[in-house]
């Protein structure tokens, strides 16, 4: 009796075993963990592509790669260093003129904002950082470029001229508004919603209480900003800032409408320039051999730069306080 | 009379100290700034909205869904093609991107909790979220296109599936990890393997957050171009399915048509802007409608 029991309890144990269901389940398992590696394989694929693309070119020049001011597709002599410092640049301009502006807009948004506004306005910012950045392009060139060359480069070229310094930075031989300055501004208005809306989430999730104690004891809305929200928040704010910094270094198709794409290096903003991006946007596709490993060369450059920038920026943003 | 009152209120700030008077201006000055800062945001965003209005809005005709882009100096013509073309190329990158990143996604909310690898993987998948969208070309280019020598349309749809997959692991992680654990435990009980915990429980109750998420993807690569300039090219004939050949697309033929010496090419780039911008603010504005309405 004991025995039969037995024996139909291990046919039991069997039967479900065979008609087990969920077999699937390490195979899920198994699938979920190598679609998280993909993300790992991309990010590597992506470095060593850049590394192997640029390797003719590094060899070819070495350290002139990156110091090189000649960008000669006659000889084949290719010299990084306008773009670089085109690059450099722009993103220098945009973060002077965005980071301000984003700050500005993210502490109207949490704290001077009336209730029913903050919705609306909100959104409004986050739309203008889904804008694709080729309508920017658009815009820049055929809107801002004109208004900014009228209005701006033939005044201020008048101004500065013969001035020892600034008449060296700010003026410009062909005022056609293209160029680093306008490109730098472009930017600028692309960073600004996005540093914008991650400031604003990140001072959302300061508690109230902090806040509102600061108001109670008589505080204004600078001072609240300047010794609770800063001091709560300030790492993560200069993460989003840094996250802003690796877009505005890598954005390609704005830059590339409003630059004017020249090779050479000029001491002037309001000079024609170029930066990585848009140099390999705009001469890729007709390049051969040498200039084109020297294009995923200058692309190899972008890459380690916004990483180490991305790297950063991200440390920053993963050590906001958690309450 | 007046004087008077003005002697007095000079009077009345110097006893009140010049603290609180630099308090006031401080907090004025922090006021006034913020808003117009957020003030110069939204113009600048309704600028560009009703400069393509304008611009782009006398270009939509009927032509411009039924032709095919017109050649140098042939008048007339639409974007039939490059509409085809964009919308092929971008819904199949989601294709690709969707099952990796809802899968990796899983993994990071469900199975990786506080290890190593999880840790990793989310890090660079952050990196990956914000890396220049031209090296994404590039890499495409220099692993797709260089071997095979020659631009197609799986290309740029790969590109654009990368471009796509860290928007995709980022949501999904995120809403997956708003599922109370009580649910998962309730499956677990039931008997349920792990497996059948996330498909049965987990998912469904993120699937508003995961779809939100898709969608979001969606209208990030749809207005790409960068990437699709060396991988999926252009070209200006009836879109073919077979995607071994160069594809025409939206971002490219503006990109072309924008700056070219053709006043019809010009109109059709303004046009083609209006449609993608159009397209990505629904996208966006439905994803978020999605969210909020859980």
């Amino acid at each position: 009796m004991v025995a039969v029991y037995e024996r139909s309890y291990q046919n039991a144990t069997k039967v479900t075993r065979k008609a087990n269901p969920f077999g699937f389940d390490p195979i899920f398992a198994a699938l979920s963990k190598a679609a998280a590696i993909t993300v790992l394989v991309l990010l590597a694929g992506i470095m060593a592509s850049m590394i192997y693309g640029g390797w003719p070119a590094f060899r070819e020049f070495g350290l002139g790669f990156l110091t090189g001011t000649q960008w000669d597709t006659m000889n084949d002599r290719y010299g990084g260093l306008p773009a670089i410092i085109g690059t450099l640049s722009t993103a220098l301009i945009a973060m002077m003129i965005g980071v301000p502006l984003s700050l500005g807009t993210a502490i109207y948004l949490t704290q001077l904002a009336p209730a029913w506004f903050k919705r609306p306005v909100g959104t409004a910012v986050e739309l203008l950082a889904a804008v694709p950045s080729i309508i920017y392009g658009m815009w820049g060139l055929f809107v801002f470029v004109p208004l900014f060359a009228a209005y701006f480069q033939v005044p201020v070229s008048q101004v500065v001229e013969g001035m020892p310094i600034l008449g060296t930075i700010l003026y410009a031989r062909s005022p056609s508004g293209l160029g680093i300055l306008s490109a730098g501004i472009i930017l600028a208005f692309m960073i600004v919603p996005f540093i914008a809306s991650l400031t604003r989430d990140m001072l959302d999730q300061i508690p109230t209480v902090l806040r509102e104690s600061a108001y109670g004891i008589g505080c204004t809305t600078w001072e609240v900003v300047r010794h609770v929200l800063l001091p709560q928040a300030g790492v993560s704010i200069v993460g989003a800032i840094m996250l802003g910094l690796g877009r505005a270094l890598g954005e390609t198709m704005a830059v590339t409408f409003v630059i004017g794409n020249a090779n050479r290096l000029s001491a002037s903003i309001m000079d024609p320039g170029s930066t990585i991006a848009s140099r390999i946007a705009s001469e890729f596709n007709e390049a051969l051999g040498m200039q084109m490993n020297a294009l995923i060369g200058l692309g190899c450059v972008l890459f380690f730069v916004t990483f180490v920038v991305l790297v950063i920026a991200r440390i920053l943003v993963s050590r906001v306080k958690q309450y | 009379m007046s004087d008077t009152t003005a002697t007095a209120g000079l009077q009345g700030q110097v006893k009140w100290g010049r603290v609180r008077q630099s308090r006031r201006v401080s907090d004025k000055v922090l006021r006034v700034f913020a808003t117009a800062s957020t003030m110069v945001a939204v113009f600048v965003l309704f600028w560009i909205l009703g400069m393509l209005i304008w611009k782009g809005g006398q270009g939509i005709s009927l032509d411009l869904f039924t032709k095919i882009t017109p050649g140098p100096g042939t008048a007339g013509g639409g974007l039939l093609n490059a509409i085809v073309g964009s919308i092929v190329l971008t819904f199949l990158g989601i294709a690709i991107a969707t099952p990796i990143g809802v899968m990796a996604g899983t993994y990071l909310a469900e199975y990786g909790k506080g290890s190593r690898l999880a840790d990793l993987v989310r890090f660079i998948n952050d990196i990956l979220l914000s890396a220049p969208s031209i090296l994404i070309g590039l890499f495409v280019y220099v692993i797709l296109v260089m071997p095979f020598r020659g631009y197609s349309g799986w290309a740029g749809s790969v590109a654009l599936a990368i471009i796509a997959l860290p928007v995709i692991v980022r949501t999904t992680e995120d809403m997956l990890r708003l599922v109370p654990n009580s649910l998962r435990e309730a499956g677990a009980a039931l008997g349920a393997p792990t497996s059948v915990v996330i498909r049965q429980i987990s998912w469904r109750a993120a699937k508003a957050g995961i779809v939100t998420g898709i969608l979001l993807a969606l209208a990030r690569i749809a207005g790409e171009t960068a990437p699709l300039l060396f991988t999926a090219l252009n070209n200006s004939f009836w879109f073919n399915w077979n995607l071994t050949g160069g594809i025409s697309n939206l971002p490219v033929t503006i990109y072309a048509f924008a700056s070219a010496p053709y006043d019809n090419w010009q109109q059709l780039a303004w046009a083609g802007a209006l449609l993608i911008t159009g397209a990505i603010l629904a996208l966006s504005i439905g994803a978020r409608s999605l969210l909020n309405r859980k």
